[in-house]
């Protein structure tokens, strides 16, 4: 009952001066518009820059690096203990590249359940041929069902059929850089040289087109069964596994792990992308801070609104104190006065903040370096609505406490006597 | 013998701004139930500041007030202001009217803030104080489209809507022609004969004064003249 009369003199008061908190309300609704579509945007963009990198690139990544064995004989041997060991520029032993084992350690990986998948992968250094020249390149062997369900490879084969790769024997699929400088379309057939020396005619059946120009001039995708034919190794031949986690925090920790239990290299996906994590987090940062400073300056316009109505007030409050109404009530209806134009401007801002993103989200955006984007990316993430919602309350809280506070302690003997 | 229902005892008050003033000097005296008082004095004897004193509303003072025997000396803002809603009604100099509210629901207000009676209740008694001083006609109108007598005449009302155990006025009569003074004097003189309210009146008025049933003089902020 008292509440009700409190919020029915703020809906009065408000009432008499709307065009006033109209004013108020829209400067409320832009902040809270352009905070939900600069961090919608900004995030859309952010995913689809990370996406380009995390998507495609393993959570961890298990190879063998060809290196000389850090202690040598000489230094174990007990007879040369107290001796200086003078060799130096040691190299490595004839090794193979492939991970030894790779099988079992397939096998393994796929039963840990933090592991949503492993991918077995094979590079291979060619040379492709055109008419007299070598272009120099790699040519990844793939597990193509895997790579795809793991790495979305569908995605970024953009002419052709991805699983043509694992349908037609001796087939490749062309980096878009690499097929342009060969002119080839889809069912020729390009000469590949192995580093071996050997030199293998295959069929191309697509084009793929990362997004990375200088990766699209090299590389090219083929079965992993044919890279092994390539290369004249048996089918347990693999020289990375690509592993995706459940939970991509845990890279970093699981590629320690896994290095020491299958005796491998490991790098995880932090500390080889490094740079994009940064980029990101600063990017929403400024964005966020864009945002924030918005909606106080919208503050700051409530904050005068409310200080004139207090001055223009003056006499009214003086009589509500008179009548009955305590220092309490008083503040209360101020801040009242200044929820309810953070509400309404707020919720109209989230409706606009949607709509305008709604409307980027469909403005087409072609671009040659990111094939599966058409329009602008927008991130509709409910927590810039939650958070936004939560701003605009907040601002408007503090932009009507200061007036109200003002208000409450106003002497209405002051008032009236100055009649 | 009839209820005290206000007691002043040695009432002091000073200005301090610029320098300290004393402008009441150990006032004492009291209202019993159903009188109809005034209280005159020339410019800045000090009757005004007596009043807001007796109303609550100056809390900064020396002495002892008690409302129906209970001291108001202790209460805080938020209680004072429950003792002015229910117990007091106001009428001033200027109507105080709100513009943004019209007539019935100006003298709804402090009903409605007592809550002792529901919407419905405090509306018809609105209605009622509206009837007796004599502008049921006017109710649905805003205080800016009625004369000035007419506006202090919805004031007077909204000072009886909670039934007060006394009405204050501050110069009720001040910014009024004489025709509508007339009017206002008659309604107070009706209040006091026929609901036997009591009223506390300060006015400079004498004409006014010397047709109320007791006379407070001051002068230099004591009291010359109790009757």
């Amino acid at each position: 009952m008292k509440t009700r009369l409190l919020v029915q003199i703020s809906y009065s008061l408000l009432m008499a001066r709307w065009k006033q908190t109209l004013v108020a309300a829209i400067g409320v609704t832009f902040s809270i518009t352009m905070f939900i579509t600069l961090l919608s945007f900004m995030s859309g963009l952010n995913d689809l820059l990370d996406g380009l990198v995390i998507n495609r690139t393993p959570h961890i990544r298990l190879y063998n690096e060809i290196q000389p064995t850090k202690k040598q004989a000489v230094e174990l041997s007990s007879e040369y203990k107290n001796n200086h060991n003078f060799i130096h520029s040691i190299k490595p032993k004839n090794e193979l590249q492939q991970i030894r084992n790779s099988g079992a350690i397939i096998q393994s990986l796929k039963k840990d359940n933090r592991v949503l998948g492993v991918a077995p992968k094979i590079n291979l250094q060619v040379f492709y041929n055109v008419g007299t020249t070598d272009i120099n390149g790699i040519i990844n062997g793939i597990e193509v069902e895997e790579e795809n369900r793991l790495f979305f490879f569908k995605d970024y084969v953009t002419q052709g059929n991805y699983i043509d790769l694992k349908n037609i024997s001796n087939s490749i699929i062309l980096g878009k850089g690499i097929a342009d400088r060969m002119l080839v379309n889809i069912g020729d057939v390009v000469q590949i040289t192995t580093s071996k020396g050997e030199r293998v005619p295959m069929k191309v059946v697509g084009f793929f087109q990362s997004g990375l120009q200088e990766i699209d001039k090299i590389q090219s995708y083929t079965n992993i069964t044919t890279a092994q034919k390539l290369l004249g190794e048996s089918n347990a031949y693999v020289t990375d596994l690509q592993i995706k986690l459940k939970d991509l925090k845990q890279a970093p920790f699981l590629a320690k792990e896994f290095a020491s239990m299958y005796d491998v290299e490991a790098i995880d996906i932090q500390t080889a992308n490094a740079q994009f994590e940064t980029g990101s987090s600063v990017r929403s940062l400024i964005s966020y801070a864009v945002g924030i400073t918005l909606l106080i300056v919208s503050g700051f316009g409530i904050y005068n609104i409310l200080n004139m109505m207090i001055y223009e007030k003056m006499d009214s409050i003086a009589i509500l104190k008179a009548t009955g109404f305590s220092g309490r009530d008083v503040k209360k209806i101020f801040i009242g006065i200044a929820l309810s134009i953070g509400v309404f401007g707020g919720l109209l801002g989230l409706f606009f903040g949607f709509g305008l993103s709604f409307i980027i989200d469909n403005i087409p955006f072609n671009t040659a370096a990111l094939p599966t984007i058409k329009t602008y990316p927008i991130n509709y993430n409910p927590k810039f609505y939650i958070i936004g919602t939560i701003f605009s309350i907040l601002t408007t809280y503090f932009a009507g406490y200061f007036p109200s506070k003002k208000a409450s302690k106003v002497d209405p003997v002051v008032i009236i006597r100055g009649k | 013998m009839a209820m005290k229902i206000l007691e002043a005892q040695n009432i002091i008050k000073y200005f301090h701004d610029p320098v300290s003033v004393q402008v009441l000097k150990n006032i004492n005296f009291s209202v019993t139930q159903g009188e109809f008082i005034s209280i005159i004095g020339k410019s800045g004897c000090g009757k005004s500041t007596l009043l807001y004193i007796l109303s609550t509303m100056d809390t900064d003072y020396e002495g002892m007030l008690y409302i129906e025997g209970k001291s108001m000396k202790k209460l805080k803002e938020a209680e004072l202001a429950c003792v002015r809603n229910e117990k007091i009604g106001f009428v001033f100099q200027f109507h105080y009217l709100l513009n943004e509210f019209n007539v019935l629901q100006n003298v709804m207000l402090p009903g409605l803030k007592l809550a002792k009676y529901n919407k419905q209740e405090v509306e018809h008694r609105a209605f009622e104080k509206l009837k007796i001083l004599g502008i049921e006609k006017e109710v649905y109108k805003h205080p800016n489209q009625l004369s000035g007598g007419q506006k202090q005449r919805v004031a007077i009302a909204r000072a009886l809507i909670n039934d007060p155990i006394i009405i204050m006025g501050d110069e009720p009569t001040g910014n009024l022609d004489k025709k509508n003074s007339e009017i206002v004097f008659d309604i107070f003189k009706q209040l006091s004969e026929e609901f036997n309210q009591t009223l506390l009146i300060v006015t400079h008025d004498n004409e006014f004064a010397a047709r109320t049933h007791r006379i407070i003089e001051m002068e230099d902020g004591i009291i010359l003249k109790k009757d």
